[in-house]
């Protein structure tokens, strides 16, 4: 039975063929990835979906290519700011012929020159439905499949997503079409998970359900979705993550780790180290196995047509950043995952599969039960797992508690870390 | 404070080490055969040459610095110019003056690359510190992306056709079949240009140099030197260079010689209605009819009305590009430069390998180079005149 699917919900549907299994494999190229260390705040920026050029703090000069130096003052004081990207396309051309190997197998290309209202010039690829230059433009920050910032410039008015210009798609890891794993589809946000990547245009979803004699609330829902499987997985037992990829491996798009492990625990609040192991076990070690199983098949498969193997998410939480001492275990586990997660990307990149980390703060659960508002619900986290993956970033801070966080920890991560055990008392 | 006049500075002893496609050679092979050229074209043993001024792209890791000993050369006077196609005018200054002051009697201006299969794609990947951050990562077209925004903007801007640089390069191309070191040897027709396989919209084919290996170089010393040693020499009457002009362009439309043409008429004593023909850098047309424009030769804009007007043939009206310039001859690399002043040489003292511009008494050749992002930065232009 065909898989492919036409679903009400997805505007201007393009078809997405899997590859025919008889012709070979493709390997994946990248983009050049070559950039100057000061050139990789614009990455650092892009990977949090922000557009950030280096501003004089002397005289307010927009510098691009990054610098060392103001192009205007010579001040050294140059800091990353927000920008608005908004600006004129002065003059674009459409490339059909190019030296790198994934230029060449995506030719043409149209890139532009936009001179930015902020008063810099910037060479940017341009969205399709931008008009003919000269004509007004918002340059965003992608990143490219090589994970380094990009430079796109989208229609001034109204909504652009990358993933409606067909090459620029490739910047993104949008779900539609896609074959997604979810590791733990039980938990409430595993559910939600699941059902908005169906939602989002996912070909197939297969849900992991581990102890099965456990009965959850609403997963028993997720049988009537056409797009969900139920499939065995249990992240603490290596065979059964080793079964499920020696099965599903080899068709796994997009690989989601809902699996997690919650305990409110506080270092000293009670004896014995077994809390602290389960939660090891499943936010460290559960994603250590699934790695270890899954990331080969997705790297082999990083090639393989319009909807090839591209993404691997965690939801770590943002208590990963910095630790919170009434889940210090917790946070403990997560920071672990944080860690191990920086590595997988490494390994991953040469693919060009992307790594995304989600940084939800509290969650609207039993868990959380004890923290104050606000909370983010399943549903809210979920849906910024959808848009991270339409999207082209690496690190989301869903909801106000996370960018709070984010934005203390980005300020200042000792200070973050003072208030924290403030807090705690 | 007016410049000091170049008095009695000339070149002499131009030479090319022929093109070709690609070579299994390093760059060192080709900067030594051109100084072995120059030698043998001036009849001088090589302990005369006492300054050197040096420019390639595939010379690393070595520079001038290295040359010396490759060669075998001891120096009072020596320079690397990393300037690109911008090169030989920056050559031309720093060694005019370094004679006119007695550091150096003899300078041997040289400009050479070799041309791998691959060459092309690594030099242009790690072109400049801005290309690989803001430029490269974009399609990695090199400078085919860069002058094709220029071209784009221009065409939109003033009116040009692609017929307008059509003509251009094919009358290049009339150049080019008379000279017998000219990579391009079959007649190009508007038709095929026209109708080239797209590279980056809106150029194609015949708008893009074609990268090659070779080498060029002349001789810089006093007008004295040159009599005794019985060489035909070129005087040069001005010279300017500019970097990184007019950067808050936000596309370039026009480059240095804008600011500085007026001083080289001054220093020259001539203006551009006396010029007999010029050798402008033509990686791309439209960078000819950039110096057209800003070299006074026609007004900001006025260039597709001024190449309606003209033939740009040898024999024709308002010869241009005489060997039949980078576009027909090849780009050996950072020697792109060094082939008008090399021509221009070469027609100045009737040594041409091709058509002689008849009656030939002063000509320009000016120099573009190094697109560091998104234009070009280093640009300048020389007068000279026959002995």
């Amino acid at each position: 039975m065909s898989r492919m699917r036409q679903d009400a919900n997805v505007a201007e549907p393009r078809p997405l063929r899997r590859k025919n299994p008889v012709l070979r494999t493709r390997r994946p190229t990248l983009p050049p990835s070559a950039r100057s260390r000061i050139a990789l705040g614009l990455t650092a920026a892009a990977a949090r979906g922000r557009l950030e050029l280096q501003v004089c703090q002397d005289c307010d000069a927009v510098q691009y290519p990054a610098r060392e130096a103001c192009r205007a003052c010579l001040s050294d004081r140059l800091v990353w700011r927000l920008q608005s990207g908004r600006g004129e396309l002065s003059a674009e051309t459409v490339l059909h012929a190019a030296q790198e190997l994934f230029f060449r197998e995506r030719l043409p290309w149209r890139i532009g020159l936009v001179h930015l209202d902020a008063g810099a010039d910037v060479i940017a690829y341009l969205h399709e439905k931008v008009s003919a230059a000269p004509c007004r433009v918002r340059v965003e920050a992608a990143l490219d499949r090589a994970g380094q910032a990009v430079l796109v410039a989208v229609p001034d008015q109204g909504r652009s997503d990358l993933s409606d210009d067909a090459k620029l798609r490739e910047m993104t890891c949008d779900p539609r079409g896609r074959k997604v794993l979810v590791t733990d589809g039980k938990s409430p946000l595993g559910q939600a998970a699941v059902r908005a990547l169906a939602a989002a245009g996912a070909d197939l979803v297969w849900v992991g359900e581990a102890e099965p004699w456990k009965k959850a609330a609403g997963f028993e829902g997720l049988r009537a979705l056409p797009q969900a499987t139920i499939v065995p997985l249990d992240v603490t037992d290596s065979r059964s993550v080793r079964e499920l990829a020696g099965e599903i491996g080899a068709k796994v798009d997009i690989l989601v780790n809902t699996a997690d492990c919650h305990r409110t625990s506080a270092v000293a609040a009670r004896r014995g180290v077994e809390i602290a192991q389960l939660e090891m076990d499943i936010n460290y070690f559960g994603l250590l196995r699934l790695a270890q199983e899954f990331a080969p098949p997705l790297k082999a498969r990083a090639a393989d047509g319009s909807a090839s193997a591209t993404a691997w998410v965690n939801v770590l939480s943002v208590f990963a950043l910095s630790n919170y001492p009434p889940h210090g275990t917790y946070s403990a586990s997560k920071a672990a995952a944080l860690s191990l997660s920086q590595a997988l990307r490494a390994e991953l990149r040469p693919a060009g599969v992307r790594v995304i980390n989600l940084f939800p703060g509290p969650i609207d659960d039993d868990w959380d039960q004890l923290v104050l508002p606000p909370k983010i619900t399943p549903a809210a986290v979920a849906a910024a797992l959808v848009e991270a993956l339409k999207g082209s970033v690496e690190d989301v801070y869903p909801g106000e508690v996370a960018q709070d966080w984010c934005a203390r920890y980005l300020d200042n991560p000792k200070v973050l870390e003072r208030e924290l055990t403030e807090e705690a008392q | 404070m007016a410049r000091a006049a170049y008095d009695d500075v000339v070149l002499a002893a131009p030479v090319t080490v022929p093109y070709v496609r690609y070579s299994i050679r390093g760059a060192h092979w080709f900067l030594g055969r051109a100084l072995a050229r120059l030698i043998a074209a001036a009849k001088i043993p090589k302990t005369r040459i006492d300054g050197l001024a040096a420019a390639s792209f595939t010379l690393a890791p070595d520079t001038a610095v290295g040359l010396t000993q490759h060669l075998g050369l001891t120096l009072r006077w020596l320079d690397h110019v990393p300037m690109g196609g911008a090169s030989a005018i920056v050559s031309i200054r720093r060694a005019a003056r370094a004679v006119q002051g007695g550091d150096a009697e003899i300078v041997a201006c040289i400009a050479g690359d070799t041309n791998h299969t691959d060459s092309f794609r690594r030099n242009t990947a790690a072109f400049s510190q801005f290309a690989r951050d803001a430029v490269y990562p974009y399609g990695s077209a090199g400078p085919n992306a860069n002058f094709a925004l220029l071209t784009a903007y221009y065409m939109r801007t003033y009116g040009a056709r692609r017929e307008d640089f059509g003509k251009l390069c094919v009358a290049q191309r009339n150049n080019a079949l008379k000279n017998p070191l000219a990579l391009f040897k079959q007649k190009l027709t508007l038709d095929q240009y026209l109708n080239a396989r797209l590279i980056a919209d809106p150029l194609r084919l015949y708008d893009c140099v074609m990268p090659c290996a070779g080498a060029e170089g002349f001789l810089v010393m006093p007008r004295q030197t040159a009599e005794r040693l019985g060489l035909r020499f070129a005087r040069l009457l001005g010279a300017v260079e500019r970097h990184n002009a007019f950067p808050d362009d936000p596309v370039q439309y026009r480059a240095g010689w804008a600011l500085d043409r007026d001083q080289l008429y001054a220093q020259a004593g001539v203006g551009p209605e006396e010029i007999d023909f010029v050798e402008a850098y033509d990686d791309y047309p439209v960078i000819n009819v950039l110096q057209l424009e800003d070299l006074g030769f026609c007004g900001k804009g006025q260039g597709p009305e001024f190449i309606r007007a003209n033939t740009f043939e040898v024999e024709g009206t308002f010869p241009l590009n005489t060997s039949g310039g980078q576009l027909s001859v090849g780009q050996a690399g950072a020697a792109g430069g060094h082939l008008g002043v090399v021509e221009a040489i070469r027609q100045l003292t009737g040594q041409t390998l091709g058509a002689r511009v008849a009656d030939a008494r002063r000509g320009l050749a000016s120099g573009f180079g190094m697109i560091n992002y998104d234009r070009g930065i280093c640009c300048g232009a020389v007068v000279l005149a026959a002995a």
